[in-house]
């Protein structure tokens, strides 16, 4: 430990500072494999990979900052804590970011703001897949509405979204994960990520088409 | 022939561009027929977009040092042990 560290530049207080500019070109197994090792820098650059990622999907997920800083927190201890039982069968990332979903839904759970925190709930056919409002989006909307306001309204939009929805579109759309990725992370079949991100960007649609319809156009039943 | 119905279900693999020519080329079918279909995958596509093009991943400083100041004491406790 005491060589890993100092190759990596491990001093005190500054290890952290110091391990950013010694490992950012290393790839991710790598990194992965000397912090099984014990080796702390390599696993403080994988925090600084990825605890933006982490704290945005928290953010979304949660709906709080208070609660994203402390899933963001509890992920990496607890990725830490239990490095040696990340068998290298998936991506860093994806192991990480199923460890905080699994944060920020408990976190939903105890505040109890909305019950509908499963994951597993049965898909009900139809309802949510029923398209009501059909107007086409006026000029480009980043030059109608200044970046905070155009903030505000995804972010309203998102806030709208049942969390199950809104953490396939987060993972999927956002994030970037394959569609088999996200199964994994939310422990769920391809079909019903599938059917949940259509869902969601249906609704993420139609709200957005409140704000963004061009002037004049009606909005009517569809479907 | 496929209805608005059937297109709305592919929507997902169509925007994804995950499906086969032969069904695509169905979908586009479609769409230059129904301009409901191309309002509605014009406007999911950009709905996909804009939440790309605003996403930050940066994090707040303070979130930032108080996150490595708990892995700190995390990793002090673990190699004391």
């Amino acid at each position: 430990m005491k060589e890993a560290a100092a190759r990596a530049g491990y001093d005190g207080k500054h290890r952290v500072q110091m391990a950013v500019s010694s490992l950012t070109g290393i790839d991710e197994a790598e990194l992965v494999t000397q912090a099984r090792e014990g080796e702390t820098a390599a696993f403080s650059e994988l925090v600084r990979r990825y605890e933006g990622k982490i704290f945005r999907l928290a953010q979304h997920v949660t709906q709080n900052r208070e609660d994203a800083e402390d899933v963001l927190q509890e992920t990496f201890m607890k990725a830490y804590e239990h490095l040696d039982q990340f068998k290298g069968d998936s991506k860093f990332y994806t192991w990480i970011v199923r460890i905080a979903v699994n944060q920020s839904l408990m976190k939903l759970r105890r505040r109890k703001t909305d019950k509908t925190v499963s994951l597993d709930e049965t898909i009900d056919t139809g309802e949510d897949t029923v398209v009501r409002e059909v107007a086409a989006w006026g000029e480009d909307p980043e030059q109608r509405f200044s970046r905070e306001e155009l903030g505000d309204i995804l972010g309203s939009a998102i806030e709208s979204l049942e969390p199950l929805y809104r953490s396939v579109f987060v993972l999927r759309d956002v994030d970037e994960l394959s569609t088999e990725e996200t199964a994994e992370v939310l422990g769920l079949s391809v079909p019903a990520v599938k059917s949940r991100l259509l869902r969601a960007r249906l609704q993420l649609r139609e709200r957005l088409t409140r704000f963004f319809k061009r002037k004049g156009d009606d909005a009517f039943a569809y479907m | 022939m496929l209805t608005c119905k059937d297109f709305l279900g592919e929507l997902s693999d169509y925007l994804d561009e995950t499906i086969d020519a032969e069904l695509r080329a169905k979908l586009e079918r479609h769409i230059t027929e129904c301009p409901n279909c191309w309002v509605i995958a014009d406007t999911t596509r950009k709905t996909i977009k804009i939440y790309k093009g605003m996403e930050s991943c940066s994090i707040p400083a303070d979130v930032e040092s108080r996150l490595m100041a708990a892995l700190e004491k995390k990793i002090a406790a673990k190699q004391q042990k």
